[in-house]
């Protein structure tokens, strides 16, 4: 069970079923499934490729909380202390009103904060990668859908997996390097 | 799993599928770019020569504005404030209904919205801006807009964070730039399709703005976490936008302007007035794009229903307007409810009732709802109803002063009426480019939402 990721051996198939299907087996049958290309995001690869649920989340917590707790510190010291305004009574420090602004600019740090994470999470934007060089790719944003396993190193161990990828009745199948 | 599925309800079984079952993968990504692959029609270009010219008279008015002063509009002592603050609030309004279909129907689980959430975005993007700007043009010195920024500046001062014209300043711009970020999470995987489509320069253009998304499952559980947390975030946000807009009016001292029901009622009218422009440019997309097997009947028919529920939702809130005047008893209140319905501006009133509360009542019969002339026409009356709406509320109120000597009626100019229509022009001009640059219908979605049909 060589777990070498130098090389990539990609199977092209029709359909989110199949692709689900040889994902589980190449698992079952000892591989490492790495990746798959798919137009839509299938849900039923996520468990078999081994993926996690997303933290992107937490970025975007932080940022919030962060840019809202400054939003309303500037508030308070420019309405307390910095420029205090008498008017009619009121109280300096209002804050029932200052928690408007600081929710408003919060939810916009959430969502940029959400955009570049999303970003860094998946090491975009990265314009070229290698998997761009076999044409057939460009169907994995069009109606195909790829899967992507660890090439193992031992030949006896890669024909058994070029045996077990055959028996999905894939379309295509090829080594690249990774 | 995507936004259009992550809430998903199993479909009643009578329920026809909202996507028709011969379309597969590779139909719908024929069917959505094509528009981007084939030279523009002849319609395409009148349409686009009308609007630019439409769009310079725009320019040329704003120059005429900045360079005169706000004294080209009707303005007078009295109506101290005119068009520009309803074109304001009603351009607003039209561009909550684009983001109201991307996360309050994910929320509650409207699969249908997936082919029209695209360019109901699109038309938030472009609505917002246009609203962004009415306030400045509004400004006697729209040169020192800036002003309401906090920043340390040589004069000591700090923005007064008590007053909702800088809670709009923060909620426009906080929503502006929320629903550019939201729309290009959601637009990249359907640019990396256009860039495997395209060739040349333009597979260059569009490679670079798909930032090389390659569909990977690994990316797609960052996006799709993504996606759906920006959902949730943007129903509060939109909610919160439109009620800001409304604490405007609500949080003053004249009658008609110190309604606490403003808020919520401003945020049912914002959704009403955007389903009514997003019928009318579904209407447009489907046929000139020849999208009819994405944006079906079944569309019109569920957006038909949220302009009736809408509608009904608007009648009591105009009830509950007289109803508080009548039981809170202050005759200023009670002068003004009097002065909707006999004042200078009653006939105009009478027309936004009947816009807005009567005629979308013929959608309760099911064969209307059917029709799609009749619902373009409905569509057409909500946003004249809701655009008279928002001049009723400013003029109404300021109209009536507290003395009646004092009463001034508004009579717009040319200048009033350019500003009214000019940016309509504007609005069309970039829903022309965007139509021939950006897919229309978010693919992924639609490819996602078929397969979960076929399924079932």
């Amino acid at each position: 069970m060589s777990a070498a990721s130098d090389r990539l051996t990609i199977a092209e198939f029709a359909a989110p079923a199949a692709l689900e299907d040889a994902t589980r087996r190449v698992r079952d049958a000892g591989f490492r499934p790495l990746d798959a290309l798919t137009p839509w995001p299938v849900e039923g690869i996520e468990e078999p490729l081994g993926v996690e649920q997303s933290p992107i989340r937490w970025p975007m917590l932080i940022a919030a909380v962060g840019v809202a707790a400054f939003a309303y510190a500037l508030e308070a010291w420019s309405a307390i202390l910095a420029y205090p305004i008498e008017s009619g009574g009121r109280p300096l420090h209002s804050w029932p009103v200052f928690l408007l602004v600081p929710f408003e600019v919060g939810v916009l740090a959430a969502g940029l904060a959400g955009f570049i994470a999303l970003l860094v999470l998946c090491g975009l934007p990265r314009l070229n990668h290698p998997l761009f060089d076999w044409e057939a790719i460009e169907r994995a944003t069009d109606d195909r859908y790829f899967l992507l396993v660890a090439a193992p190193h031992r030949e006896d161990e890669e024909r058994r997996l070029r045996s077990v990828l055959s028996d999905l009745k894939p379309l295509r199948v090829r080594d690249m390097p990774a | 799993m995507t936004v259009a599925s992550a809430f998903d309800r199993a479909p009643a079984l009578d329920e026809p599928p909202v996507l028709p079952r011969s379309l597969d993968d590779r139909t719908i990504t024929d069917l959505v770019c094509a528009p981007l692959m084939r030279p523009a029609g002849k319609r395409w270009w009148i349409a686009f020569v009308v609007c630019s010219a439409g769009t310079l008279a725009t320019v040329y008015g704003v120059f005429t504005l900045f360079n005169v002063g706000i004294g080209i509009f009707g303005y007078n002592t009295a109506a101290v404030w005119g068009f520009p603050i309803a074109n304001y609030v009603w351009w607003i309004g039209l561009g909550n209904a684009g983001t109201l279909i991307s996360s309050l129907l994910v929320l509650t689980r409207q699969s249908w919205r997936a082919t029209i959430s695209r360019f109901a975005e699109a038309m938030t993007l472009f609505a917002v801006s246009i609203a962004g700007l009415f306030p400045i043009f509004h400004l006697g010195r729209p040169l020192y807009f800036y002003w309401l920024f906090p920043y340390p500046d040589t004069m000591q001062l700090w923005p007064q964070w008590r007053s909702a014209l800088v809670w709009d300043f923060w909620a426009i711009l906080s929503y502006l730039i929320f629903s550019i970020v939201f729309w290009y999470v959601g637009v990249l995987p359907d640019l990396a399709s256009v860039r495997d489509r395209s060739h040349g320069t333009w597979q260059k253009i569009y490679g670079i703005f798909a930032l090389g998304w390659r569909g990977s499952a690994r990316h797609w559980r960052h996006y799709h976490r993504l996606q759906l947390t920006l959902a949730a975030l943007a129903t509060p946000l939109v909610c919160s936008v439109h009620s800001i807009v409304g604490l405007d009016f609500a949080a003053s001292l004249m009658p008609g302007w110190r309604e606490p029901i403003f808020p919520p009622y401003f945020v049912v009218g914002a959704m009403y007035s955007g389903f009514a422009l997003v019928v009318l440019l579904a209407a447009t997309i489907s046929r000139a794009l020849g999208l009819q097997a994405l944006i079906t009947m079944r569309h019109f028919e569920a957006m038909a229903k949220i302009i009736l529920m809408s509608s009904i939702v608007m009648g009591l809130s105009y009830l509950s307007e007289y109803f508080a005047a009548w039981y809170a008893g202050n005759p200023d209140d009670r002068s003004l409810v009097a002065y909707e319905f006999t004042g200078a501006y009653s006939r105009i009133y009478a027309a936004m009732l009947f816009c807005n509360v009567v005629a979308p009542q013929i959608l309760w019969l099911p064969s209307m709802r059917r029709s799609l002339a009749v619902i373009i026409l409905v569509s057409f009356a909500v946003l004249a109803g809701m655009w008279l709406e928002r001049i009723l509320i400013v003029w109404n109120t300021l109209s009536h002063t507290f003395t009646p000597s004092m009463d001034r009626v508004f009579f717009p100019t040319a200048w009033d009426y350019l500003f009214l229509f000019g940016p309509m022009f504007f609005f069309s001009w970039m829903f022309l480019l965007f139509c021939r640059l950006v897919p229309v219908v978010p693919m992924f979605e639609a490819k996602e939402v078929r397969h979960q049909e076929a399924r079932t």
